[in-house]
């Protein structure tokens, strides 16, 4: 494909990449679910490098990479640093890339147990025995939090960045997003245990709107009281096993989340 | 990064597959005009789900296999709830009522739609029409593109309707629903249905008028069979070759065997060894379930009854398109919401196993869930990593018969056969060979 831009005196539009790490994919859809602004992206930038949805590769440098997925082998722990060579502009997506994902359970558990759990042959297989998320490895721009991301903040990163300025993403917590939404509360009202108040707002307060509690996937806010909600559900009646369970899912690596999991195990 | 596509003397080495979901690579040996070993290279890092769900209870079940496939996480929520709650006795004698099936039903639709308007416009159609994607597609005919966005949109809102959101709904639970949608909050997704149902009957008539290669196999088939519907959330596991099992019988006919070169174990049925899952195996299995309206548009597509070409499974994807979208339509017409949206499951002791049909074939599940209804042991087969076998056996054939092509040519026409399948590799990448945990 020839070189866009430069025409009639406008810059080259700046180039896209997207890498994946270890991920479900889900992530990177969500820049393709954009179906009504997908258009205006490709307009806006150069999708330079994108194998999920291109086969052409331009070479880089990229101006913005937007990077999926966590470092579990030792092989992506080493590809990780040429992408950040290869970007100006970094940005990690999704709860693997921020905090390690669901595999970072790993962490907590043998990784020699889980190899043979799952595979017949473990002397196949190369693998790191944690999981850790984009920026224990390399410098990161940005981090896009959820598990999947969500469509409108993702939308709000690439116009922020062509723009020139930082993203307008808010670190409270789901209860705020929630009170705007107008849903009752369901732990108030219900009792139903919910991890709004400690997780960070982003997703629409879905699962609230759904009668079910938070369940954490959009990881920590900011200043998180962890300690106070595990208190709060304990007296409604869930175990400490279960609490570390509910802290220790899809962003279990993150430090608020860690420790409360933690601080629940254990006699 | 991995961008080592070239000669390699005798092989012909697709290194990393683009447009495909997930990462995986091709390796086609050549000595003396003759192919030596075909290979489908999966180098997705494990994520071990199967060892991750051990001590997890029941309910998280869903959300947790959930994240093995941001594409189709319906399926993989879908037959993890139909196993746990066979594992916790719920099917009989206290079954899941008809309005809560009818809802599954509805809300995998939307995921078909979605799944195959993506593997159409933005994985494979491209091919057919000499584009790199979907993208430089869209710079000569933007009508295209929109046509197949707004047709995987209307999937993407059905799912975000029934489930909270499109890519790991967050309404699915065991038992049910968390919160059963209103008439409504429905009738706000018909009109874009409707819409949707033309734009996949126009997507059938442009993939129909594509070029095909001649590939016919004589496959193996296997897929859910449903006495009254063509198969989405239920029935009994069929082949063409006779084979007819329920699905607790499942692992006394198919086997996992890990190889070297794949961290996704290779799928065999016993005795007749590889076969073929997915579209192409659904419908031929299952064309006669069809409504007339749709198989008349696979008619007029030129379809038959089977289908044995994995070039023209494009269509067959379409077709499946259309039907879920007529299947939604109907569904939403005939929607009374379940009164409560799920019913209690509480867990004993016991083996559980569930089936349905991910838009890239059949995903199976088993369980083993303890009294307290946490997980013992859990066994994930999804469709991909059936379709190794069959995907490494025919391109050994697809390369030998195209020797004299120039490398890129070659090269581009591999990645188009493997996109065939509509390989994905991030789901194939997490197994259980409970054979050997029980040796």
């Amino acid at each position: 494909m020839p070189a866009t831009g430069k025409a009639e005196g406008r810059p080259a539009r700046p180039t896209l990449a997207v890498w994946k790490f270890a991920s479900c994919d889900g992530c990177q859809l969500t820049l393709l679910n954009c179906e009504d602004e997908l258009a205006g992206v490709a307009a806006s930038v150069q999708v330079a490098n994108f194998p999920e949805a291109s086969r052409e590769v331009i070479a880089g440098p990229y101006d913005l990479s937007l990077v999926e997925g966590s470092i579990t082998t030792p092989g992506d722990a080493e590809r990780i640093r040429h992408v950040r060579e290869a970007s100006r502009f970094l940005v990690t997506i999704g709860a693997c890339a921020t905090s390690g994902g669901i595999q970072a359970l790993r962490n907590f558990r043998d990784v020699d147990d889980f190899l043979s759990i799952v595979y017949a042959r473990p002397d196949y297989i190369d693998t790191l025995r944690t999981s850790t998320p984009i920026a224990d490895h390399v410098l990161v721009d940005f981090e896009l939090r959820g598990c999947p991301i969500d469509r409108r903040q993702l939308l709000e990163v690439i116009n922020a960045f062509l723009h020139g300025r930082k993203p307008g993403i808010p670190g409270h917590s789901v209860c705020l997003e929630c009170k705007r939404a107008g849903i009752t509360c369901v732990m108030v009202a219900h009792g139903t245990p919910c991890l709004g108040p400690v997780t960070q707002a982003g997703c629409g307060a879905i699962c609230p709107s759904c009668t079910r509690g938070c369940y954490g996937c959009f990881g920590p806010a900011e200043t998180p009281n962890t300690a106070a909600l595990s208190a709060w559900w304990r007296e409604l009646g869930v175990s400490r096993p279960d609490v570390t369970r509910a802290f220790r899912t899809f962003n279990a690596n993150s430090g608020p989340f860690r420790k409360e999991a933690e601080a629940n195990e254990g006699p | 990064m991995r961008d080592h596509n070239g000669d390699r003397g005798g092989s012909i080495h697709v290194g990393a597959l683009a447009r495909v979901e997930g990462e995986g690579g091709l390796e086609v040996v050549v000595r003396d005009g003759k192919i030596t070993d075909a290979r489908l290279d999966i180098y997705e890092p494990p994520r071990f789900f199967e060892a991750l769900l051990r001590g997890r209870r029941h309910t998280e079940v869903p959300d947790i296999t959930s994240r093995i496939c941001g594409i189709c996480p319906i399926a993989y929520q879908m037959s993890a709830c139909q196993a746990i709650e066979d594992a916790c006795g719920t099917v009989i004698p206290a079954p899941i009522p008809a309005p809560i099936l009818d809802l599954r039903r509805l809300i995998y639709c939307g995921e078909w739609i979605e799944s195959h308007a993506l593997h159409i416009y933005l994985l494979h159609a491209p091919d057919f029409l000499g584009y790199e994607s979907g993208l430089h597609m869209a710079q000569d005919r933007p009508d295209l593109l929109q046509r197949g966005l707004q047709l995987k949109k209307a999937g993407n809102r059905l799912m975000e309707v029934v489930g909270g959101r499109a890519v790991h709904p967050v309404n699915v639970r065991v038992g049910g629903f968390y919160r059963a949608p209103d008439r409504r909050d429905l009738d706000g997704v018909r009109a874009g249905l409707d819409q949707a149902r033309q734009l996949a009957l126009e997507t059938v008539v442009w993939v129909a008028g594509f070029s095909f290669p001649d590939f016919d196999h004589d496959y193996q088939f296997v897929s859910l069979r449903h006495p009254t519907d063509y198969p989405i959330t239920a029935g009994r596991v069929v082949s063409n070759r006779g084979l007819d099992i329920g699905v607790r019988e499942y692992d006394q006919h198919f086997t996992e065997l890990h190889v070297p070169h794949s961290t996704a174990p290779h799928s065999l049925l016993h005795g007749d060894g590889t076969y073929l899952v997915g579209p192409m195996a659904r419908y031929s299995l299952n064309s006669g379930q069809l409504p007339a309206t749709v198989m008349a548009a696979a008619s007029a597509a030129g379809l038959g009854a089977t289908c044995t070409n994995p070039f023209r499974s494009i269509i067959v994807r379409a077709i499946e398109t259309l039907y879920a979208c007529e299947e939604a339509i109907r569904l939403i017409d005939a929607y009374e919401p379940p009164e409560p949206g799920w019913v209690e499951v509480t867990p004993r002791d016991g083996i559980g196993y569930g089936a349905t049909e991910a838009p890239r074939g059949t995903l199976y599940h088993r369980y083993q869930i303890n009294a307290d209804g946490t997980v013992a042991a859990a066994t994930i087969i999804p469709p991909t990593s059936q379709n190794q076998r069959v995907i490494e056996s025919d391109m050994r054939a697809f390369v030998e018969d195209r020797l004299d092509l120039p490398h890129d040519r070659l090269t581009w026409e591999c990645e188009q056969a493997v996109r065939s399948y509509d390989p994905c590799i991030s789901c194939a990448t997490h197994f259980l060979d409970l054979r050997v945990q029980r040796a």
